[in-house]
């Protein structure tokens, strides 16, 4: 649909800050692979170095180490030498961890399209959510919000600041309020006297260990199944960047119990680097579809895995 | 889940045959596992570098003792040295004239609000009286989940809104805190980057006219290798005076929690385990070296069976089961006990060894098979239950149809119901029976 087809500049933008969240990663930790491929030659102590800098990314001992070997493998029959083509040989096998196919299914024609947004406590979700919302509105949909979490104190106040900030209706019921219920009635709003073509619910915020929260999800994609066909047509887990292994655990919980069909991957402007994201792209099949860089409305951008991986080792796009 | 580092070490040292001392060459091929065993939990790449040297310092030659294994002798000496780096536990100081100021800081969404809460409430079992000051002006309705918060557990919050900057609010707060004779008052700031310099300049001001005597850096469990720096960056400008850990009741290790002392050398004071205002809990350093060991949580278990389970119904079972008179009624009670920790699988994760069975089991299938038990056992008459033999076929074919199964279920459960009973009076008659179990559980 030409209404979301990006713009060369769109995409520039969106490059641009996924690269630029990321510079103080690159001169924190992976500006220091320039200086590692530097040296006359690559020993065992630099793709041990290289090792330990993905590690520290938070990649995981497997995911690093694989990349490693491939890489090094790599060097060794193309007889890479110099220290631009073994960067790029890098940047091109992380790369290829994160190949997915492009989130398109908000794009389909159909009356109303739901996102549901999952995570744990704490982890953006509220914010991910209003930038969301900007984006599609940027991009000329009707979007409506759902306020779901009912539970956390003021979650219901926080996304209703939002929703006036960027101009977006937020439907709510009082705290403490069943989320299917709320769920079920942002659905008809959004059909009937809204004419919403996106609704986007918030949820609260869930560890993925509490088994009957869990199962909550399971009954409110029942509210949204039943109402609209297919729905919810992208189930969405924000992950927080700083987040170390433990990632996993979570996306793979989601994935269960709420069929997470992609990552949304908030606070990108800390220091964190966000390497779990390999693994879990690897190994549970879950791509990254936005990626947060701040605290403002703007501070969001489609993910490019492209970018995202030049922003680590520093590469000019 | 990860399999216990223990039984990692086990397969090295099988390979190598190791008897006497610890050579070299054996603890380099365990501290392999080590490192990948910490590594995986979270703690730091340099610090586990220098932990893993620190270990192999003390193991190398080191007599491995009677009692112990290879295996489990360097186990010990890396839990002696996590335990070292854990520190001990540490209260709130609240030394000298009241009001004492705490100061909370932090990431964004590493549950500042809501340990606040906490705080203020644990400090009320203390007979301390706490005034929430919410100094969190940025995050959309921040104040207003803290006064929500507050007139949940009866605690005043002092606000000015958000149009006054967080350093004077923290000064009339203290004001507040004097005239109204409070013990503590506890600031929630607003979360914030290590790297930004607007904010972190925010708290140096506060920190300059409030002078708290507690600043205390609030940070999640399941934080990655990133901990390092957001804890050095925020103890070298504000110079922290403790750790609260938050969101250990999911399932992250918390190996973050080892790099943080590591370079910030202050205490671990409270750990945050659920999200309501009552769940927060004192620091355990034995438990969460165990815990970031991947060596299962067995003392959290064993305290959540203490909090569902009634004493004196648990005593009364445990005379029971020590005389072999353990029938099918308490089984089904036992049952519903367990039922009442959580899903069973959650259950088996805490005990170490089992986290590996718990992946080939789906939760849905294990709690079905409880509640088909207990389906089963409830279709019994009261005599059947407390004598299982006198179920013949007739009695156990109306059973079956009772509770939906089929004959064949009835049969499997009685016959794993007796297995169950020969173990339990094994265990009761001690010694060796015990030990049995202890060995299973390493």
């Amino acid at each position: 649909m030409a209404l979301f087809r990006k713009t060369p500049d769109e995409r520039a933008e969106g490059q641009a800050k996924i690269e630029a969240s990321l510079t103080k990663t690159r001169q924190g930790l992976f500006g220091r692979i320039s200086a590692l491929f530097q040296a006359n030659e690559l020993t065992d102590e630099t793709w041990e170095e290289l090792e330990e800098l993905l590690i520290q990314a938070d990649l995981g001992i497997d995911t690093a180490l694989r990349v490693v070997e491939r890489l090094r493998t790599r060097v060794h029959r193309e007889n890479i030498k110099r220290e631009d083509e073994v960067r790029a040989a890098l940047a091109d096998e992380l790369t290829r961890l994160l190949t997915h196919p492009a989130m398109t299914s908000i794009e389909e024609p159909r009356r109303l399209s739901v996102i549901l947004i999952v995570g744990v406590n704490g982890s953006g979700k509220t914010t991910s959510i209003a930038k969301l919302a900007q984006y599609y509105k940027r991009r000329g949909k009707r979007v409506v919000l759902a306020a779901a979490d009912t539970f956390r104190a003021a979650a219901i106040d926080q996304i209703k600041i939002w929703g006036e900030r960027i101009g977006v209706e937020v439907i709510a019921q009082a705290p403490g309020a069943d989320p299917g219920a709320v769920v079920y009635d942002a659905i008809r709003a959004s059909q009937e006297s809204r004419q919403a073509e996106l609704l986007i619910i918030d949820t609260a915020g869930r560890l993925h260990t509490k088994y009957n929260l869990m199962k909550e999800l399971e009954k409110m994609r029942g509210v949204c199944a039943r109402q609209v066909h297919d729905a919810p047509h992208e189930t969405l887990l924000v992950l927080d960047a700083t987040t170390g292994q433990n990632a996993i655990s979570q996306a793979k919980h989601f994935k269960e119990a709420a069929q997470v069909t992609g990552l949304i991957l908030a606070k990108l402007d800390s220091t964190a680097k966000g390497g779990i994201v390999f693994a879990i792209e690897e190994e549970l099949g879950l791509p990254v579809r936005f990626v947060g860089t701040g605290e403002k409305p703007d501070d969001f951008a489609e993910f490019d895995p492209r970018a995202f991986v030049n922003g680590l080792l520093d590469i000019g796009y | 889940m990860f399999e216990s580092l223990q039984n990692k070490l086990k397969v090295v040292f099988e390979k190598l045959a190791t008897r006497g001392r610890l050579t070299e060459q054996d603890v380099d091929a365990a501290l392999r596992e080590v490192r990948l065993a910490l590594l995986e939990a979270d703690v730091n790449y340099k610090v586990v570098k220098d932990l893993v040297g620190r270990v192999k310092e003390r193991a190398v030659g080191v007599e491995v003792m009677k009692s112990l294994t290879p295996a489990q002798q360097v186990v010990k000496i890396v839990h002696e040295e996590l335990l070292k780096t854990l520190g001990e536990p540490s209260r709130l100081n609240l030394s000298g004239p009241a009001p004492h100021v705490v100061m909370l800081v932090g990431l964004q969404g590493s549950g500042k609000t809501t340990t606040a809460a906490k705080l203020a409430l644990n400090l009320r079992k203390g007979n301390k009286r706490a005034l929430l000051v919410a100094a969190d002006t940025y995050r959309p309705a921040a104040i207003t989940q803290i006064e929500v918060l507050g007139k949940q557990i009866d605690i005043p919050v002092f606000s000015e809104g958000t149009q006054v900057p967080p350093p004077e609010i923290t000064s009339h707060a203290l004001r507040r805190a004097r005239e109204g004779a409070y013990d503590v008052m506890i600031i929630d700031t607003a979360g914030r980057l290590q790297i930004s310099e607007a904010l972190m300049g925010e708290l140096e001001r506060i920190k300059a006219l409030v002078k708290p005597q507690e600043i205390l850096l609030v940070a999640d469990a399941m934080t990655g290798q990133e901990a390092v720096n957001v804890a050095q960056g925020f103890h070298e400008r504000v110079g922290l005076t403790g750790l609260i850990l938050t969101k250990v009741d999911g399932d992250a290790r918390g190996g973050a929690a080892i790099s943080m002392r590591e370079v910030t050398g202050v205490p671990i004071k409270f750990l945050g385990v659920g999200e309501k205002s009552d769940a927060l809990e004192p620091f355990h350093p034995d438990r969460l070296a165990s815990r970031i060991l991947g060596m299962g949580d067995m003392l959290t278990l064993i305290e959540r069976a203490g909090e569902t389970m009634d004493r004196s119904d648990a005593e009364r079972m445990g005379r029971k089961l020590v005389k072999g008179e353990f029938n099918l009624e308490d089984f089904l009670k036992q049952l519903q006990e367990i039922k009442k920790m959580g899903p069973l699988t959650q259950i088996l994760e805490m005990i170490p060894g089992m986290g590996r069975l718990t992946q080939e089991m789906a939760p849905e299938t294990t709690d079905k098979q409880l509640c088909t038990i207990e389906a089963i056992i409830s279709s019994m008459t009261r005599e059947e239950r407390r004598n299982p033999r006198v179920l013949n076929g007739s009695r156990k074919r109306r059973v079956a149809r009772g509770s939906g199964t089929t004959v064949q279920d009835i049969n499997d459960l009685l016959d794993q119901f007796r297995q169950m009973q020969r173990m339990m009076k094994q265990l009761g008659s001690g010694g060796r029976g015990m030990r049995g179990l202890m060995d299973m559980l390493r």
